[in-house]
């Protein structure tokens, strides 16, 4: 059938054809209507075809009684892969999340003593609000590479990308390298989008450390290694103007880290995964802010932080479905020398020598229900000049730390509500949060990391 | 900085010593049902490595760091397809820095490419609950499908490995014929269930139920994926009463209690099928599994 509609097309083509080359601007478009109808033929032959082809088979497969010897043997291999999302379209999909916040003192006077923090540190304002709505792509470009970009609206208006990298499909060696604007690999929580953690925001230790999450622009390699064992071995090298970095000191690239991985089963419930990171930054102006987003100070200098985190996870003979528990914990040390200008004042020496870290148990209970808790505390030591009572960077002798309570529910793996009760003493005060969010996942989900 | 750095290699060459010298072929494969196929017609010539048990849910499997690091010395991975391991197996796929097991390599193989496809939705809507746009990828539910992807992975293996070609082609003509003559028997013995009716816990059947002649009347998960409430539950007892089904049945890996609720109320049989190999003590191989499956609904059926 597809034979006599091509038989018959092509006189016509060729009738077509001279007359096009004659080419006044009508015959080309007629030409093109032409084409346009030749592909469109071709489109309804192709899906007669398939329609074909399908109710060939069909037979063979309803006729349950029948020696399965024909069927087998004419079945011949045709090697369709039937994993892609959609085809040659990227996977998109859109988180959406929104919450209602209430806090028992003003988060507008939020500090933690002795911090110098980034512009993310703090729980945002009180009220009804939406968060920042992710919109992401990815697909593998072609067979070498692998892209993914993330989008994230923030409810002011305007598009942050949060990360745009392409990564490396089939380098030898098992090495894999990432370029562009991607999470850092350091430490365990940071590499993730907010949707896929378990508490609405992030520890304290997280913030305060990492201003929520240390993303950059630059390069990262990785090393797997090929063991049975898991063991990957990462660097990065970075522009260097996020926080805990700024200014994107030394021509542009300001900050580099080296991590380690390493990971395993224990019997067929339980699995885990340690880690140690190593951050090396030199802030080149960097500012830091209380939450109205005035800036408290400026400093310059070197930053090094080191974290070790862990986690484990434990499922019933490896099927989290209904029940799992989920431990995880991550350290920080944390060391700055400089010069710091509190806002108003002249640079003065600063030595700093910042420790936390959080722990964090989260128990699935039943099918789509989860309980969890979380402590976070940070502590820190500054030396110097800069210094001074009442500035940011003098600890009050006081010990920040926060405790969250948190209730999930998820009806698929789509939509989720949490609801989360914090006792927030980041600064000398009690401050008692209560918080309810909904997380949409709408469009493609890709599939998660450990 | 140089203790992190000197740690750091002493542990890589504590790892290095752990790995073994060996020629065969590493396969990794997805679930228990390839696994032991690739036994079956890789032999001593394979090294397989099994990702999943039959007391897991192959939709809902951690992307875990031994997963990785075996995936990464891999020279074939088996998999199902048809978007049953969309959830944790890309991601195994692009942290594997493995570049011979790709899809569009030969060291990817999808088991849902070589047979007919069943269940596959013209309209795909997550209002429908979990559902697969390529079709229903339970297909090793039908022992027919075994033989046809048996073929091909046949055909893989060999180009593969082609220094014991020879090999993979005797013991896959071996297992053929065998696995027709299986097939004849177990046919043979599934007459009396053609026209049965039962209750399955989720939609994970088709194929058997096409192959044997079964016809499922209703699932106890009222959406794929979506558990089930106690308002559907009463519902297909209500059901029940006008459309009888015989008995009850659900897989391994999955929550006994609400089959054992529905069945004990409506008075029926709730059977444990293996769903793949392992899931009972009976099926410990492929030849197993329908053994045990084929005698178990027998049984429950009153044959």
């Amino acid at each position: 059938m597809r034979k006599q509609i091509l038989a018959w097309l092509l006189p016509c083509m060729l009738v077509a054809a001279p007359v096009a080359q004659a080419a006044s601007v009508e015959t080309t478009d007629e030409l093109k209507t032409l084409k346009e109808q030749v592909r469109l033929l071709q489109q309804k032959i192709d899906k007669m075809e398939t329609r074909l082809q399908a109710s060939e088979k069909q037979p063979a497969a309803a006729a349950p009684a029948e020696p399965v010897v024909q069927a087998a043997e004419s079945a011949q291999p045709q090697n369709t892969t039937r994993s892609d999302a959609n085809v040659f379209n990227p996977q998109i999909s859109m988180v959406l999340n929104g919450s209602y916040r209430a806090f028992s003192h003003n988060p507008a006077t939020f500090a933690v003593p002795g911090f110098a923090l980034g512009d993310s540190a703090g729980l945002g304002d009180r009220g009804f609000g939406i968060n920042e709505s992710e919109l992401n792509f990815a697909a593998n470009v072609d067979n070498l590479f692998y892209a993914d970009s993330t989008l994230s609206l923030p409810r002011t208006g305007g598009i942050n990308v949060e990360e745009a990298y392409f990564q490396t499909l089939a380098l030898p060696a098992g090495l894999t390298v990432k370029a562009g604007r991607f999470f850092s690999g350091i430490g365990y929580i940071n590499q993730f989008h907010p949707h896929h953690d378990d508490f609405i925001d992030r520890s304290l230790a997280n913030r305060v450390f990492l201003n929520s999450t240390f993303a950059g622009d630059g390069i990262q390699v990785r090393w797997l290694a090929p063991t049975d064992t898991y063991f990957e071995l990462g660097s990065e090298l970075l522009r260097g103007d996020r926080y805990p970095g700024g200014g994107a000191a030394l021509r542009g690239a300001g900050s580099w880290d080296v991590f380690a991985h390493v990971g395993g089963d224990v019997g067929f419930s339980n699995s885990w995964r340690a880690g140690l990171s190593w951050l090396s930054t030199k802030p080149l102006g960097r500012s830091s802010f209380d939450n109205t987003g005035a800036v408290t100070g400026t400093f310059d200098g070197n930053s090094q932080l080191l974290i070790g985190d862990l986690v484990w996870k434990w499922a019933p003979n490896g099927n989290p479905y209904d029940t799992n528990f989920k431990f995880q914990t991550e350290l920080f040390q944390q060391q700055e020398k400089g010069m710091f200008a509190n806002a108003g004042s002249p640079a003065a020496s600063y030595s700093g020598r910042h420790w936390g870290g959080y722990a964090e148990a989260v128990y699935q209970f039943t099918h789509g229900w989860d309980i969890g808790i979380r402590h976070s505390e940070v502590f820190a030591r500054n030396t110097g000049a800069a210094v001074v009572p009442g500035s940011v960077l003098d600890t009050l002798g006081f010990r920040p730390k926060r405790t969250s309570l948190v209730l999930g529910y998820a009806n698929s793996e789509f939509s989720r509500f949490r609801l989360q009760f914090s006792r927030d003493q980041s600064r000398p005060v009690t401050d008692n949060q209560v918080a309810l969010q909904y997380l949409m996942l709408i469009g493609a989900h890709g599939a998660h990391q450990f | 900085m140089k203790s992190l750095l000197s740690f750091g290699f002493l542990l890589l060459a504590l790892l290095a010593n752990t790995v073994p010298a060996e020629a065969a072929l590493r396969v990794f494969a997805c679930e228990p049902e390839w696994g032991a196929l690739v036994s079956e017609l890789g032999g001593s010539d394979v090294d397989v490595y099994t990702a999943t048990s039959a007391l897991q849910d192959p939709h809902h499997i951690q992307a875990r760091p031994s997963l990785i690091a075996r995936m990464r010395r891999s020279d074939l991975v088996v998999a199902t397809g048809a978007q049953l391991e969309i959830g944790w197996l890309p991601v195994l796929l692009r942290q594997s820095a493995n570049p011979a097991i790709q899809p569009s390599q030969p060291g990817y193989f999808e088991a849902a490419g070589f047979v007919a496809m069943l269940e596959v939705p013209t309209s795909v809507d997550r209002v429908q609950g979990d559902v697969h746009p390529a079709g229903n990828p339970h297909i090793q539910t039908d022992a027919r499908n075994i033989l046809r992807v048996a073929a091909a992975l046949n055909q893989r293996l060999q180009m593969l490995d082609p220094t014991h070609a020879p090999d993979y082609q005797q013991r896959y003509t071996d297992f053929a014929n065998r696995w027709q003559a299986a097939l004849q028997r177990w046919q043979q013995m599934a007459v009396p269930l053609r026209g049965v009716k039962l209750i399955a816990y989720h939609k994970g059947w088709a194929y058997m139920l096409n192959w044997l002649g079964l016809q499922e009347v209703s699932t106890i998960e009222p959406l794929p994926g979506v558990p089930a409430s106690a308002a559907h539950l009463s519902e297909l007892l209500a059901k029940q009463k006008m459309q009888p089904a015989t008995m009850v049945i659900y897989a391994a890996y999955q929550d006994p209690q609400p089959s054992e609720w529905l069945a004990t109320r409506a008075g029926i049989p709730a059977v444990k099928l293996p769903f793949t190999v392992g899931g009972t003590d009976q099926a410990g191989d492929l030849f197993g599994l329908y053994d045990d499956t084929i005698h178990r609904l027998l049984q429950a059926s009153g044959h």
